[in-house]
C-alpha cells in the first residue's frame, strides 16, 4: 500500500500560532480572509465558495454557496447565523478539535458567512459535554470584541455582528435545525414541520442559518486559498478535503484531515496504523450512529460522497468507527440501537414506535428468544421508518441496520437458527 | 370616492390522483384532496388546532416522494398519489405501530364504536397486529372530572393544543423522549392538583379513549334504587340540542320531549328543567347588575354561570374575582331551591331530596363538590352527569330512544321562557340579560327580542347598547381560554369601559361543551357542530310565546311565595355563592 498521509487544508493553522490569543492568530496571517470581503465586497467570496464545490459539512452535504444565497435573499430585520458545534454523533469530534485549535478561525468564518447574507446576530451551538472548552470560546468572543472583530461597525465597514456563544441541551437531536432553534428558546427540543424551513423561520421564528462548525473553518481556507487549491484535493464530485474522526479498533486512532478519495483501506492501515494489537478488521461503521456498515471485503471502497451512495450510506459527519472480528455485529448494532432509543425525539410514530419495536427485538435476539417473524418485523419497521419519518434522525437511524442485513445477510440467519431451537 | 382594494387570492393548481385540483395558495395537500372529494386519513390532525405531523397516518406520495399531507402546502404542478399500493402499505403498518402501544380492548372501551382509530384500522383493513404490544398503564382518575388512561393516549397531542392554545390553561404537555414519550399533566401530578379548569375540551378531541369524563352513572343508579330517596333531575339547555346524536340523529336535531320522557323512563320522581334557574339567574344577576351601575359598584360585571370560567379566573385573574357575579351557576340555584323550596311546598325533608344535574360539562362535576355550594349543610346538587352519561343510561336501561313520545317537563320547576334556552350558546345569557334589563331600564315591554349582534362563533363579540337617551350598557362576549385571556388581559389593564361581560369556557358556549357527544374530526371538518347545535336552542327560543326571562309566571311566583326581591336576603343565602383565590 502506498504511503498516506494527512493533509493541512482546513487545518492549515493547527499548531502554527497560540490558539487562545487573537494577537498570534493576526500574526498568523488570521482575518485577512475578512479583510478581502471587506475590501472587495460579498459577491466575489460567494462566487468563490460556489466554485469551491464545498458541501456542507453537517452531514446533509447541500452546497454551502447555494446555501448561503438562498439565506441572503431571506430579508428581515433580524437574522441568525447559527455556528452548529452540537457534534452529537457517536465518534465525531472533529468540531471539537476546530473550537480547541482554532476557534478564530471559526469566529472568523461566522462574520464572513453574516456579512455575505447580511445577518446580524450569531449564535454558537456547544455541545454540553464540551464544557471545558466554553471559557476558551467565551475568551476568544471577547478578545474579537475588545479588538472590533465583532459588535458594532466591525473595522469601521459599517456592518455590525453580535455573537455569542450557546450551551447545547445535551441531546442528539438538537442537532438538527429546527430542535436547535427550540431548544435555544428553552424549549424541549423536538423538530418541527416543514416548511417553513429554518431559513425562513428559526430561532424566534426569525431567518436562520444553522452551518456546521467545519463548513465554517472551511470557508476561511478557502477564501485564503481560494478555491482552485481546494479543488486541487478530492474527486470531481467530491472536491476538497474533509475532516474524519477515527475511533475504534485501531493503533492511533484521532482526527484526520484528509483529501476525498482515499479508501478505507488507505485510512484504517494507513493514517491510522492499522488494526489495534494486529486483529482483523471485520466492518466499519460510516458518518455516526446513523451511518453505514461497509465490510472488510469491501474496505477499497472510496471516501467520497458518490462510492458511498453507491454503497448504500453516507459521509455523515466524518466518524469512522472501526470493529474487528471481536466485534459481533448483533452486538454492536444493539448499541446503536440503544443510542436511539435513548435520542428519539418520540415526536413522530415511526421513529418514537419504531424504537420500541426494534429494542423489543434487539431485547429478543440478546434473550436467544428471537425468531423469524421478529425479522419480518423488523423489515417493516426498517422501513416505515426510513421513509417517513419526521425529521432526519429517524429517516437516517435505518440505515447502519440496512446495511448490517445488505452486507451481513448471514448474521441475520440466526433468527431462522433461534425459532430452529425453539421448536426443539 | 371610495377607495376599493383588491386582494388578489393566489390559486395553484395540482393533480391529486389524476384529477387536476386549483385551491388557494397555502391550501395544504391535506385540505385540497378534501376539495377533491379524496379523504386521506388523518389521526393527529385537528382543523386550525394541532398541525403538527406527528403520526404519518396521512402519507401520501409527491412527485414519488412520500410525504405527510397534513402539512404539505400545495404547489403549483404537484402530482400527488394517495392510493398506491405503497403508501396503503405504509399506513396500515404506521397503524399497526401505533395499536402495538395501545390497549386495544375495544368492548370495554368508552370511545368503542366512537373511535377514530378503530375506524381507521377498520378502514385501511388492517387485521392482524403485527408487532408485539407494549403500553403504558397508569390511569389518572383522581379528579372530579377528567380521567386520563395512559394506555389508550396514542400520543396524538391533540389534547396538549387544546389545552395549550385553544383553553390557555396549559397543563398537559409531552414529557420524556422516545418510547418513554408520554403525554401527561405537567410537573408529574394529578390533573386534579394543577390548573386544570375541567373544561373537558380536551375529551371531546381526543381520537381515542385515553380521555374521558369521571363515571357517575352509578351514584345515580344507586339513588334511583333507594326507596328512601326523592330523585330529582333537571336538564341543562344545551342538553336537548345533542343527546340525539348519540341515537344517530342528525347533528342539531333538539330532542326535549323524548329526553323528557326518557328521564321519567329511567324512574326519576320529577324532571325539571334547569331553564327555569337560568330565568331565576336572569333575575338575579340583572339585579346585580343594576345595583352595581346605580351604585357604583364594581364593574364589569362578569357573569358565573361557567364552572370552568370560574375556575380559570381564580387560577389567573384573581384581581378580577370582585368583578364576577355572586350568583351560583343555574345549576346550583336549582338544587338549592329544591332544597328548599321545594321541599317546604310539598312537605319533603331536604335530606331526603337527591338533586341529579345533566350537563353538557365535565366542569360541573367539580361544581358540585365546590365547598361553598351548599346550604345549612345541605349540598345544592347531589351529582352531575353528561349528556353522554345519560346517554349511557339510556343504553343500559334498553330504553328505545328514537321512538319515545314526547312528554314535558313537570309543574313549576319545569316552566321556562325562550330566554333561558338559549343560555346554551355563546352570547345567550347577554342576549338573555338584555331581555330583561332593558325593559326593567325603561319601564316598558320592548318587542325586540332577538339581538343577533351576540349570536354567533366570533371569539370576541362587542355591543353598545343604548337602552334609552340616559343609559347606554356597553357589553362584551367572549368564549375559549384564549379569547377570554385575550380579552381579560385588556380588562385588567383597564382598557375597557364595559358594564357586562358574558364569558363561557368553551368555544362556543356549552353546545360545545366538555360533556357532550363526541364527534370525530372528519366529520367536524364537514359540519360546524357548535353552530348547529346552537341553531337546535335558537329554534326553541322563537317557538314559544315567552322569550323574557321576567315574564316566567312561575319564576314570578317563586318570588311573591317566597324570594321576596331579586338579591333578597333569602335570595342571597340560596342562590349566591363565594369564590377563591387559587393563584
Ligand atoms: C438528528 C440530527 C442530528 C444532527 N446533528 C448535527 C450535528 O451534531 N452537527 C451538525 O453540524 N449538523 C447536524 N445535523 C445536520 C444539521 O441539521 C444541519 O443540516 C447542518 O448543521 C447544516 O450545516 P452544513 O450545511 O454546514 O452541513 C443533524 C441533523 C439531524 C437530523
Ligand atoms: S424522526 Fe425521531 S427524532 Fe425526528 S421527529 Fe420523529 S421521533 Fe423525533
Ligand atoms: S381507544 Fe379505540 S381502538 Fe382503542 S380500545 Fe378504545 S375503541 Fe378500541
Ligand atoms: S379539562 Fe380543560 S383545562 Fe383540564 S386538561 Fe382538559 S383541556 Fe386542559
Ligand atoms: S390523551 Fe388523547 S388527545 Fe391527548 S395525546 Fe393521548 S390520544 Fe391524543
Amino acid at each position: 500500500m502506498k504511503q498516506v498521509h494527512e493533509v493541512h487544508f482546513i487545518t492549515e493553522l493547527f499548531g502554527k500560532y497560540d490558539g487562545s490569543s487573537l494577537q498570534s492568530y493576526l500574526e498568523a496571517g488570521g482575518f485577512k480572509p475578512l479583510q478581502q470581503l471587506l475590501a472587495g465586497g460579498s459577491e466575489k467570496i460567494l462566487k468563490e465558495i460556489d466554485e469551491s464545490g464545498l458541501q456542507g459539512r453537517g452531514g446533509a452535504a447541500y452546497p454551502t454557496g447555494r446555501k448561503l444565497r438562498q439565506f441572503l435573499s431571506e430579508k428581515a430585520p433580524r437574522k441568525f447565523v447559527v455556528c452548529n458545534a452540537d457534534e452529537g454523533e457517536p465518534g465525531t469530534f472533529k468540531d471539537r478539535e476546530l473550537l480547541r485549535r482554532n476557534i478564530y478561525q471559526v469566529i472568523e468564518g461566522m462574520i464572513i458567512t453574516a456579512v455575505c447574507t447580511q445577518a446580524g446576530e450569531g449564535i454558537i451551538y456547544v455541545r454540553e459535554e464540551y464544557t471545558n472548552i466554553h471559557d476558551h470560546i467565551e475568551q476568544a468572543i471577547e478578545s474579537c470584541y475588545q479588538h472590533n472583530y465583532l459588535g458594532k461597525n466591525i473595522l469601521g465597514s459599517g456592518f455590525s455582528f453580535e455573537l455569542r456563544l450557546f450551551s447545547g441541551a445535551g441531546s442528539y437531536v438538537c442537532g438538527e435545525g429546527f430542535a436547535m432553534c427550540e431548544s435555544m428558546e428553552g424549549k424541549s427540543g423536538r423538530p418541527r414541520t416543514k416548511p417553513p424551513y429554518v431559513k425562513q423561520a428559526g430561532f424566534l421564528n426569525l431567518p436562520t442559518l444553522v452551518i456546521n462548525t467545519e463548513t465554517l473553518s472551511a470557508i476561511v481556507s478557502i477564501i485564503r486559498h481560494g478555491a482552485h487549491e481546494f479543488r486541487k484535493y478530492g474527486t470531481a464530485e467530491s472536491p476538497g478535503t474533509k475532516l474524519i474522526s477515527v475511533s475504534g479498533k485501531v493503533e492511533r486512532p484521532g482526527v484526520y484531515e484528509i483529501p476525498f478519495g482515499l479508501t478505507i483501506n488507505e485510512i484504517v492501515n494507513g493514517l491510522a496504523g492499522g488494526m489495534k494489537n494486529g486483529k482483523k478488521g471485520n466492518f466499519v461503521q460510516i458518518g455516526g450512529a446513523s451511518g453505514g456498515i461497509l465490510p472488510a471485503r469491501l474496505w477499497d471502497t472510496k471516501y467520497t460522497y458518490e462510492d458511498f451512495s453507491r454503497a448504500g450510506m453516507s459521509v455523515g459527519s466524518g466518524a469512522i468507527v472501526v470493529a474487528d472480528t471481536e466485534t459481533k455485529l448483533l452486538d454492536y448494532l444493539k448499541v446503536v440501537q440503544d443510542f436511539f432509543n435513548h435520542e428519539s425525539c418520540g415526536k413522530c410514530t415511526p421513529c418514537r414506535e419504531g424504537n420500541r419495536q426494534l429494542r423489543i427485538i434487539f431485547d429478543k435476539i440478546a434473550a436467544g428468544t428471537a425468531t423469524a417473524e421478529d425479522f419480518y418485523r423488523m423489515e417493516i419497521v426498517l422501513d416505515v421508518m426510513g421513509s417517513t419519518s419526521l425529521c432526519g434522525s429517524g429517516k437516517t437511524e435505518v440505515v447502519p441496520f440496512n446495511t448490517a442485513i445488505k452486507y451481513f445477510p448471514e448474521e441475520f440467519a440466526v433468527f431462522a437458527e433461534f425459532e430452529k431451537r425453539a421448536v426443539i | 370616492m371610495k377607495t376599493v382594494m383588491l386582494t388578489i387570492e393566489k390559486k395553484v393548481t395540482l393533480t391529486i390522483d389524476g384529477k387536476k385540483v386549483t385551491v388557494p395558495e397555502g391550501t395544504t395537500v391535506l385540505e385540497a384532496a378534501k376539495t377533491a372529494g379524496i379523504h386521506i386519513p388523518t389521526l393527529c390532525y385537528l382543523e386550525d388546532i394541532n398541525k403538527v405531523g406527528a403520526c404519518r397516518i396521512c402519507t401520501v406520495e409527491v412527485n414519488n416522494r412520500l410525504q405527510a399531507a397534513c402539512i404539505l402546502p400545495a404547489e403549483e404542478g404537484m402530482v400527488v398519489k394517495t392510493n398506491t399500493s405503497r403508501v396503503r402499505q405504509l399506513r396500515k403498518h404506521i397503524l399497526a405501530l401505533i395499536l402495538a402501544n395501545h390497549d386495544s380492548n375495544c368492548p370495554t372501551c368508552i370511545r368503542n364504536n366512537n373511535c377514530e382509530l378503530q375506524t381507521l384500522a377498520n378502514e385501511l383493513n388492517l387485521r392482524e397486529e403485527i408487532f408485539e404490544r407494549e403500553y403504558a398503564r397508569h390511569v389518572d382518575d383522581m379528579s372530579p372530572s377528567v380521567v386520563r388512561d395512559d394506555s389508550k393516549c396514542i400520543n396524538c397531542g391533540r389534547c396538549v393544543s387544546i389545552c395549550n392554545e385553544v383553553q390557555t390553561v396549559g397543563v398537559l404537555g409531552f414529557v420524556h423522549r422516545s418510547d418513554r414519550t408520554k403525554v401527561a399533566p405537567v410537573y408529574d401530578k394529578s390533573l386534579a392538583e394543577l390548573s386544570c379548569i375541567n373544561c373537558g375540551q380536551c375529551i371531546v378531541n381526543c381520537p381515542v379513549g385515553a380521555l374521558r369524563e369521571k363515571d357517575n352513572t352509578d351514584l345515580v343508579w344507586e339513588a334511583l334504587a333507594d326507596k328512601s330517596k326523592y330523585v330529582i333531575v333537571q336538564t341543562a339547555p344545551a342538553v336537548r340540542a345533542a343527546l340525539g346524536e348519540e341515537f344517530g340523529l342528525p347533528i342539531g336535531t333538539g330532542v326535549t320531549g323524548k329526553m323528557v320522557a326518557a328521564l321519567r323512563r329511567l324512574g326519576f320522581d320529577k324532571v325539571f328543567d334547569t331553564n327555569f334557574a337560568a330565568d331565576v339567574t336572569i333575575m338575579e344577576e340583572g339585579t346585580e347588575l343594576l345595583g352595581r351601575i346605580q351604585s357604583g359598584g364594581v364593574l364589569p360585571l362578569i357573569t358565573s354561570c361557567s364552572p370552568g370560567w370560574i375556575k380559570f379566573c381564580e387560577h389567573k385573574y384573581p384581581e378580577l374575582i370582585p368583578n364576577l357575579s355572586s350568583c351560583k351557576s343555574p345549576q346550583n340555584m336549582m338544587g338549592a331551591l329544591l332544597k328548599s323550596h321545594y321541599a317546604k311546598m310539598n312537605g319533603l325533608d331536604p335530606k331526603d331530596i337527591f338533586v341529579v344535574s345533566v350537563m353538557p360539562c365535565t366542569a360541573k362535576k367539580f361544581e358540585v363538590q365546590r365547598e361553598e355550594l351548599e346550604v345549612d349543610g345541605i349540598r345544592d346538587v347531589d351529582v352531575s352527569i353528561t349528556t353522554r352519561e345519560l346517554a349511557q343510561m339510556i343504553k343500559e336501561a334498553r330504553i328505545d330512544f328514537l321512538r319515545l313520545e314526547d312528554e314535558h317537563f313537570d309543574e313549576y320547576y319545569g316552566e321556562s321562557t325562550g330566554a333561558a334556552v338559549i343560555f346554551g350558546a355563546t352570547g345567550g345569557v347577554m342576549e338573555a340579560a338584555i331581555r330583561t334589563v332593558a325593559d326593567i331600564l325603561t319601564g316598558q315591554e320592548i318587542e325586540e327580542v332577538n339581538y343577533e349582534f351576540v349570536r354567533g362563533m366570533e371569539g370576541v363579540k362587542e355591543a353598545r347598547i343604548k337602552i334609552n337617551e340616559d343609559i347606554t350598557l356597553n357589553v362584551a362576549v367572549v368564549h375559549g381560554g384564549a379569547n377570554i385571556t385575550a380579552l381579560l388581559d385588556k380588562v385588567k389593564n383597564g382598557e375597557t369601559d364595559y358594564h357586562f361581560i358574558e364569558v363561557m369556557a368553551c368555544p362556543g358556549g356549552c353546545v360545545n361543551g366538555g360533556g357532550q357527544p363526541i364527534v370525530p374530526d372528519k366529520i367536524k371538518m364537514e359540519i360546524n357542530v357548535p353552530v348547529e347545535r346552537a341553531k337546535a336552542l335558537y329554534r326553541a327560543d322563537s317557538a314559544v310565546k315567552r322569550r323574557k326571562s321576567h315574564q316566567n309566571p312561575m319564576v314570578k311566583k317563586l318570588y311573591e311565595d317566597f324570594l321576596g326581591e331579586p338579591n333578597s336576603e333569602l335570595a342571597h343565602k340560596l342562590l349566591h355563592t363565594t369564590y377563591v383565590n387559587r393563584q
